[in-house]
C-alpha cells in the first residue's frame, strides 16, 4: 500500500476516537480552568501527558489540595497499565522500524490500543508504520486541541451532552470486543473474568493497579486453558 | 512545587512505561508462549476497562451506563460502523439524563 493510502486510512481509523475525545477534551478544559490552571498549563498537561484519567484525577486532587508528589504517583499507578498494552502491541508490531514504533507506542492509550489490535492487518503491510502513526497522532491531536478549546472558549459544550459523552468511550470498547468474541467465544469469556477480577480487586486495591492485575490475570489464565487445550 | 513541575514528572512517569515495550521488543528475545499470551491482552483489558467503570458514568444512578452498554452491545452485535455504536450509546445516556 502506498505511504498515502496508509495515512488516509490511518485517519478514517481515527475518526471513531477523535469524535469521541473531543468533547471530553474540552470538559478535561473546561473543569481545568475552573480549578485555576491558565490555558498554558492545561493544554501542556495534554500534550505532555495525554492521558484522560490521570488527568481529571488531577484536577479532582488538585481541588483536593493534595500535594504534586502524591498526584505524579497516582498518575504512575493509573497508567501503568499502558505499559502491558504497549507490550502487546510492541511485540505485535516486532517487524515496524524501532523509532516507528517507538513514536506509536508514545501515543498509546486504552482506546488506541484496543482499535490497533483489530487493525492487525497493517504489520504485514507496506508502509504499515505511517498507518498506526497517523491513527494514534490524529486522536492525540484531538485531544489536545479539545483541551485548548475548552480551556480558552470555556463551556460550549452543554453539560448534559458532556455527561453523554462520558458513555463514549465504554460503547467504544464494546464495538472492539463484540467482533472478537463472535468470531471466537473464548475471547468473550476471558473478558467477562477481567471484569469479574476487576470488580473484585478494585475492594481492595486502587483503580489502575487493579485493571493491571485482572488484565495480566485473567490473560493468564485464559493462556493456560487454552493452552492445555490445544495440547 | 510548581504546577509545571507536577506536569513534567507526571509526564515522565506516563511516557516511561509507555515506549519501554517498544525497545524491549528489540533487546530481548522472548519464548513464544509469551506472544501467545500478549494476544489475549486485549480481550482482558477492554474487559476490564468496561467494568465497572461503565456503572459510574453518572454518579448514582449505575442504571444509565447499564443501559447505554446494552445498546451499544446491541448495535455492535448488528455489524454497525464504530461511529454509529458509540452515538446510539450517547444518544441513549442523552434521553436518559
Amino acid at each position: 500500500m502506498r505511504s498515502v493510502d496508509q495515512i488516509k486510512r490511518g485517519l478514517k481509523v481515527g475518526l471513531p476516537i477523535m469524535l469521541a475525545y473531543f468533547p471530553i477534551a474540552v470538559t478535561f478544559g473546561v473543569l481545568a480552568s475552573q480549578a485555576g490552571l491558565s490555558v498554558f498549563e492545561l493544554t501542556g498537561m495534554s500534550m505532555f501527558v495525554y492521558s484522560g484519567a490521570a488527568q481529571m484525577m488531577a484536577i479532582n486532587m488538585i481541588l483536593l489540595n493534595t500535594s504534586a508528589l502524591e498526584i505524579v504517583i497516582a498518575t504512575f499507578v493509573l497508567n501503568f497499565r499502558h505499559f502491558i498494552m504497549s507490550f502487546s502491541f510492541a511485540h505485535r508490531t516486532m517487524a515496524t522500524p524501532l523509532k516507528w514504533r517507538v513514536a506509536s507506542t508514545l501515543f498509546i492509550t486504552d482506546e488506541t490500543f484496543s482499535v490497533t489490535t483489530v487493525e492487525k492487518d497493517a504489520v504485514k503491510q507496506a508502509n504499515g508504520h505511517l498507518f498506526y502513526f497517523t491513527f494514534v497522532f490524529v486522536s492525540y491531536l484531538s485531544w489536545v486541541v479539545g483541551s485548548f478549546i475548552g480551556g480558552f472558549v470555556g463551556d460550549i459544550i452543554p453539560d448534559s451532552i458532556s455527561q453523554s459523552f462520558s458513555v463514549a468511550l465504554y460503547a467504544m470498547f464494546i464495538a472492539l470486543l463484540v467482533p472478537s468474541v463472535k468470531s471466537n467465544f473464548r475471547y468473550g469469556l476471558i473478558a467477562i473474568l477481567a471484569m469479574i477480577l476487576n470488580f473484585a480487586f478494585g475492594q481492595f486495591f486502587q483503580e489502575g493497579w487493579s485493571i493491571v492485575l485482572s488484565t495480566l490475570v485473567a490473560s493468564g489464565l485464559g493462556f493456560l486453558v487454552l493452552r492445555r487445550r490445544a495440547s | 512545587m510548581t504546577i509545571w513541575m507536577m506536569i513534567i514528572l507526571m509526564s515522565i512517569v506516563t511516557i516511561i512505561p509507555r515506549i519501554l515495550p517498544a525497545f524491549l521488543v528489540d533487546k530481548i528475545k522472548f519464548p513464544d508462549w509469551v506472544g501467545q499470551w500478549l494476544e489475549l491482552i486485549p480481550y482482558a483489558a477492554l474487559g476490564a476497562l468496561i467494568f465497572p467503570g461503565i456503572i459510574n458514568i453518572v454518579s448514582d444512578q449505575p442504571l444509565i451506563g447499564v443501559v447505554g452498554g446494552f445498546v451499544a452491545l446491541v448495535l455492535a452485535v448488528f455489524r454497525l460502523h464504530i461511529i454509529f455504536v458509540v452515538m446510539g450509546a450517547v444518544a441513549a445516556v442523552y434521553f436518559m439524563l
